[in-house]
């Protein structure tokens, strides 16, 4: 699925040369849910946007569903993200005049989907996150969790074989934290791959592999074994 | 995707009111000045009768100073009006098909009706050729006929509000006005006319109204009418009465002729050229022979009618409104860095640079036919402002539908322009830098 090797990062302006990944090596099949920890600074989520498409590489070779991304234009890249990844973010990332509707609607517009296609999917993905009855409420008239849960939603109507998401729940209380995990364990035992970037070493141990970055570079390519807990928490839909 | 953006642009522009406000205010009253300048420059530059336009001659003969020429900027052209006694020539020649001498009068027009007090009113003493050559239209009646040239007739075609005036809306035809000290019968009343120009006689001002009153030529030597246009002299003569000016080489009358074909023409060309050379044998027209004849538009170039310093005031029109542009441009700009998150999410969700561009442009049309809005009525208020201030512009229409859609492709154009460099960098942000602090 995502195959990266020897991947760099260099920032550079007049003064400074930061080097944001080192040599960066990773591979994550199809199907896996990853977690990818690390201190501030760390390159957790320079890696995330190289991931996703939204940054190019300084340097190293990336493979996407065996595609070189570098050999990519603008245009092409912007398909891909639209199509094969979903992002999911620690501030949510909703348009704040659009309602849950119509932020769902966003990348299946860029897709070029008819307005029934559109529609289909928008309900389907609303309904999986449990959020149907607010399809018009506009995102300040949700609380965290029901947003975050309206940003998997977008994330997932197109059907993306890849998601990555960025501290998912990193602006939420524990019990909601604790429903976008047991979401996203659901949609990846659907078959989604996720990489998953987060600080709190209790939602890595969710993860069925945790990579540490330090220094831009890999500090533990340790494999955790998934912990039999968490199948036991149950997915509970906030009113 | 259109009617989506459409939407989009519609909530961008709606969430700040009053940068919008400002974006727009800056094309409209660009384009609004702009466009007053432009209507006042097209309507004294547009062809003030396209169907006959190129038929039309004014005719003129150089029986000028022989020391130096009439226009001192223009020593090739000839004088813009003829003498007299030229002009009654120039009547005996059948050549065009139609044919009019012309000079400017005032009249006092004495109402029967004593509620009405008497008042002075232009008049133009002419020829019954005149009202078909120009295609002058009628609301009652018509032109007087030939015996009334021939014989001075006391015969008067009124203009629509002298008739109001003195009859009401009635036709007036058959009844009679005292004018000074004579009463004429009303053979004709016209209805609404007023070129843009008045072409047939720039040299009393091009942008005066139309008379409302007019006689047959011959009245003014019957009554020695010495007219109230201008007077052009150059031969020290002794003039003590009007007979004096009928013989002198002052030039007094403007003299138009219909010619149909290239071969009219070139016939009447010829009749011109020999009759000037019959007079340089009596010892007149001592200039090089320059007989001219133009064409309506011809004559308006002679004329300056569109001067250089109004085509100057046209650019500086067009500069205030690039000085409008660049104001909106540095807004536009705002506003799109202000909405870079939502971009750098768009383009994260799959949206291409090409996507954007075009958004963003829908935006800024969209404030360009708002702004094209307000631009054409402050045109509007701008065009009524040059009528109140140059009081012999009454007559400016205003706009057509050419100018119409004119100012709406200016304020669009301008829109889009002063919106190319803010979309192109909003197109260029990189798409992660704002998605951490959206």
């Amino acid at each position: 699925m995502l195959d990266m090797q020897d991947i760099s990062r260099v920032y550079r302006t007049d003064l400074v040369e930061t080097h944001a990944l080192r040599g960066l090596n990773l591979s994550v099949d199809a199907g896996e849910f990853v977690a990818v920890t690390g201190p501030s600074g760390s390159g957790k989520t320079t890696f995330l946007n190289i991931a996703g498409l939204l940054e190019s590489a300084t340097d190293g070779r990336y493979l996407l569903d065996g595609v070189d991304v570098n050999t990519l234009n603008d245009n092409q890249r912007s398909r891909i993200r639209n199509e094969k990844i979903g992002f999911i973010f620690q501030s949510f990332n909703l348009i704040p005049d659009l309602n849950i509707f119509d932020n769902v609607d966003v990348p299946l517009r860029y897709r070029g989907f008819g307005g029934k296609e559109r529609r289909q999917r928008i309900e389907k993905a609303l309904e999986q996150v449990g959020l149907a009855a607010r399809m018009k409420h506009l995102p300040s008239q949700l609380s965290g969790g029901q947003q975050q849960r309206a940003a998997i939603a977008r994330a997932l109507a197109g059907n993306p074989g890849f998601l990555l998401a960025d501290e998912p729940t990193g602006n939420l209380d524990s019990l909601m934290a604790r429903q976008v995990m047991d979401l996203l364990e659901e949609i990846n035992a659907n078959g989604t791959t996720i990489v998953m970037v987060t600080h709190d070493p209790e939602l890595a141990r969710r993860a069925h592999r945790n990579v540490q970055l330090l220094d831009g570079q890999l500090a533990s390519p340790d494999l955790f074994a998934r912990p039999a807990a968490a199948d036991d928490v149950d997915l509970q839909p906030v009113a | 995707m259109f009617f989506y953006n459409l939407r989009l642009a519609r909530m961008s522009l709606m969430k700040q009111p009053g940068l919008t406000a400002l974006m727009v205010a800056a094309i409209g009253i660009g384009v609004g000045a702009c466009m007053t300048i432009v209507t006042y420059v097209y309507a004294l530059s547009s062809d003030p009768i396209p169907d006959k336009s190129e038929e039309l001659f004014a005719v003129r003969l150089d029986s000028w100073n022989p020391d130096e020429p009439y226009w001192d900027n223009k020593p090739e052209e000839a004088p813009e009006q003829l003498t007299h006694r030229d002009a009654m020539a120039l009547l005996e020649s059948t050549i065009p098909t139609r044919h009019a001498a012309m000079r400017k009068a005032v009249y006092t027009v004495v109402p029967d009706s004593e509620d009405v007090a008497p008042f002075l009113n232009i008049a133009r003493m002419t020829g019954r050729d005149f009202f078909e050559m120009f295609q002058v239209p009628f609301l009652y009646g018509g032109s007087w006929d030939e015996s009334a040239d021939a014989n001075a007739e006391s015969v008067v075609v009124l203009g629509r509000e002298t008739n109001e005036k003195l009859f009401g809306d009635t036709n007036s035809v058959g009844e009679t006005v005292l004018l000074g000290t004579e009463r004429f019968t009303v053979v004709g009343v016209i209805d609404a006319w007023q070129p843009a120009v008045l072409f047939y006689d720039m040299n009393n001002g091009e942008t005066n109204p139309v008379e409302d009153i007019f006689v047959p030529f011959t009245i003014s030597d019957r009554r020695e009418i010495a007219g109230a246009g201008n007077t052009n002299c150059w031969k020290d003569e002794q003039i003590d009465t009007y007979w004096d000016l009928l013989q002198s080489e002052c030039v007094i009358v403007q003299f138009w002729a219909e010619l149909e074909t290239p071969q009219q023409k070139a016939e009447y060309q010829a009749w011109l050229d020999n009759y000037t050379e019959g007079q340089k044998a009596l010892g007149r027209f001592e200039r090089p022979t320059n007989n001219r004849l133009s064409t309506v538009t011809e004559w308006m170039k002679v004329n300056d009618v569109a001067s250089n310093e109004v085509l100057v005031v046209m650019w500086v029109g067009f500069l205030f409104l690039a000085a409008c542009l660049v104001n909106t441009i540095g807004l536009i700009l705002a506003r799109f860095i202000a909405k870079a998150p939502v971009i750098g999410l768009r383009r994260a969700l799959g949206a291409s640079k090409g996507a954007i561009f075009r958004q963003h442009l829908l935006e800024v049309a969209l404030v360009g036919v708002v702004g094209g809005a307000l631009g054409l009525v402050l045109s509007r208020l701008g065009v009524m402002g040059v009528r109140r201030m140059l009081s012999d512009a009454d007559r400016l229409t205003g706009m057509n539908l050419d100018l119409l859609f004119m100012t709406f492709g200016i304020a669009v154009l301008s829109a889009i322009l002063a919106g190319l460099y803010p979309t192109w960098r909003v197109c260029q942000m990189a798409p992660a830098g704002y998605l951490k602090t959206q």
